[in-house]
């Protein structure tokens, strides 16, 4: 029986280096293959490509607050997304103004983003009641002053969008 | 003097003659001995800036990159900038170290592939020494890099150093044999230690396809043995940038790092040489018996063409392995030299000796 066993021990000796030599070669023609296919290539040239960079939609460039034709917004001034900011990236400043009925109402005045301060996690633009905020795709933030990076997101001018009234 | 890129003994033995007729033959001598150093030197500095480039690249396209490309056309520049900001830096001195040692390691193993460079003949007649021991003496003298890398391990006064370069030595003293008998393989074919004689015996084939089996067997052991000798991927264990920083080279800065570096990447290319020169007919142009018209054709590629051809593609399939292979442990190291590389080559040794007593190989 000790002859058979040696046998056995002589096979696998000689399957485990056929067994380790397909295996590298199979990991070789992996790499091999995308040696002589540099199509596949994931690199973007980045400033060559400036014009015809796409970038995903989920992609959180910068906080902003979208106005439309007539420069209405949905922010109400409420500063929930203050209180959510974990960093305090966020200051609302409020305002009392009267409204056509002539009672003094609160409504945003300064909405500031500290986009230097912000980790882009989000919870601003998730809280927001109203879906006031969202996110750009704006991704070259890099300016020479550092105030540069305080940003008021209302324009000017600016007011809430009234809600139409179903009747 | 007439240039003739086929035979490059016409320009040495011409520059020769001039050099004698017109000196002493001290000065002679001396003359063509600083000439031959300035040479080599242009040479190993070309080369190791563009084997970096093409490590850089090659790694790059492997893993769906594109590697340097803003240095110039391509990138071409860019290690030559890298050149620059290593010259540039700041040499530090290290706290305990062995001063002496610790300078003088660098240099012992950039020496070590100087004078590994020395007699791989390049072209016929390219080949600054021609030993009739060239094999042997190639071996002996790339082996020698190990006792800086030993040396800058020990100095450097650093445990990632010490284990680096403890495992380096394990890694060579063990791999060395390994190395030497499959190079043996064809110097029983052959007959000869003598590189320039070993690429004129394959004038009508190369050993690779004259000696079939056995010979293949011992480039396969070959090619990965001598991939462990100049510690490259995946047998890095001596740098082993995961778990020894950067092992024997740890404490090393500027100009004393690149002078590791390059001696790896010219390592790296001996080996490829070497490789080239016994086993694929080094400046041997490709031939394939009976086809007259294509292998006329083949003559009139230069020998230098062949020889870097040849070794170019040994380099690639070496930074193949790198690119491709995870780091061995060191246990799978001396494991895969010990009880597989060894034996088989030992066998296989002898069955090459039988062989070529039985004439059982393609003359």
């Amino acid at each position: 029986m000790g002859g058979l066993e040696e046998m056995k021990t002589i096979f696998n000796y000689f399957k485990e280096i056929y067994l380790g030599i397909i295996t590298l070669l199979k990991g070789m023609k992996v790499t091999g293959h995308y040696f002589i296919r540099p199509g596949d290539i994931v690199t973007q040239r980045y400033p060559e490509n400036r014009d015809t960079l796409e970038i995903a939609d989920r992609f959180k460039g910068e906080v902003v607050m979208p106005h439309d034709e007539e420069n209405f917004h949905k922010c109400t001034g409420c500063g929930i997304c203050e209180m959510n900011c974990p960093n305090g990236s966020i200051e609302i400043i409020t305002k009392r103004e009267p409204n056509e009925d002539g009672k003094p109402v609160r409504m945003i005045d300064k909405h500031i983003y500290h986009l230097s301060m912000c980790t882009f996690c989000g919870l601003c633009v998730k809280t927001c009641p109203q879906d006031a905020l969202e996110f750009s795709q704006e991704f070259e933030h890099a300016v020479f002053d550092r105030n540069k990076l305080t940003k008021v997101l209302n324009k000017p001018g600016s007011s809430l969008k009234k809600k139409e009234i179903k009747k | 003097m007439s240039m003739n890129i086929y035979d490059m003994s016409t320009i040495t033995s011409a520059i020769d003659t001039s050099l004698k007729a017109n000196l002493s033959p001290f000065w002679a001598i001396t003359t063509e001995l600083v000439l031959v150093g300035l040479v080599v030197l242009t040479f190993y500095a070309i080369l190791g800036l563009f084997l970096v480039y093409a490590e850089r690249k090659v790694c790059a396209v492997m893993q769906n990159r594109l590697g340097p490309d803003r240095v110039g056309p391509k990138g071409i520049f860019q290690t030559i900038a890298d050149l620059i900001k290593l010259i540039t830096k700041e040499l530090i001195n290290i706290k305990n170290a062995d001063n002496f040692l610790f300078n003088v390691a660098p240099f012992i193993v950039v020496i070590a592939t100087f004078m590994a460079i020395a007699a791989i003949p390049f072209a016929k007649g390219l080949q600054a020494v021609d030993f009739n021991i060239g094999v042997f003496y190639v071996i002996a003298v790339s082996s020698l890099g190990v006792v800086g890398i030993l040396i800058a391990g020990w100095s450097s006064n650093s445990k990632y150093s010490l284990i680096g370069a403890m495992r380096s030595g394990a890694q060579v003293i063990s791999y060395e044999l390994s190395v030497g008998l499959s190079l043996l393989s064809v110097v029983i074919f052959s007959g000869t230690m003598q590189l320039s004689t070993i690429v004129e015996s394959q004038a009508d084939g190369w050993w690779l396809f004259k000696g079939h089996i056995p010979v293949l067997i011992s480039f396969v052991i070959f090619l990965i043995a001598s991939t462990a000798e100049t510690n490259r991927g995946p047998f890095d264990l001596a740098e082993a940038e995961s778990e020894l920083t950067a092992g024997f080279h740890t404490e090393y800065s500027g100009i004393k790092f690149a002078f590791f570096f390059l001696a790896e990447y010219i390592n790296m290319f001996i080996v490829a040489a070497m490789a080239t020169t016994v086993f694929l007919g080094g400046w041997m142009p490709f031939h394939i018996f009976g086809f007259t018209a294509f292998n006329h054709i083949m003559d009139y590629i230069p020998p230098i063409v062949w020889f870097f051809g040849k070794a170019g593609l040994m380099v690639f399939v070496i930074m193949w392995f790198k690119w491709t292979f995870p780091r061995l442990r060191i246990d799978q190291l001396l494991t895969l030299e010990w009880k597989y590389l060894l034996p088989i080559n030992l066998i296989n040794t002898l069955f090459i000796a039988f062989i070529v007593l039985m004439g059982w190989y393609f003359k």
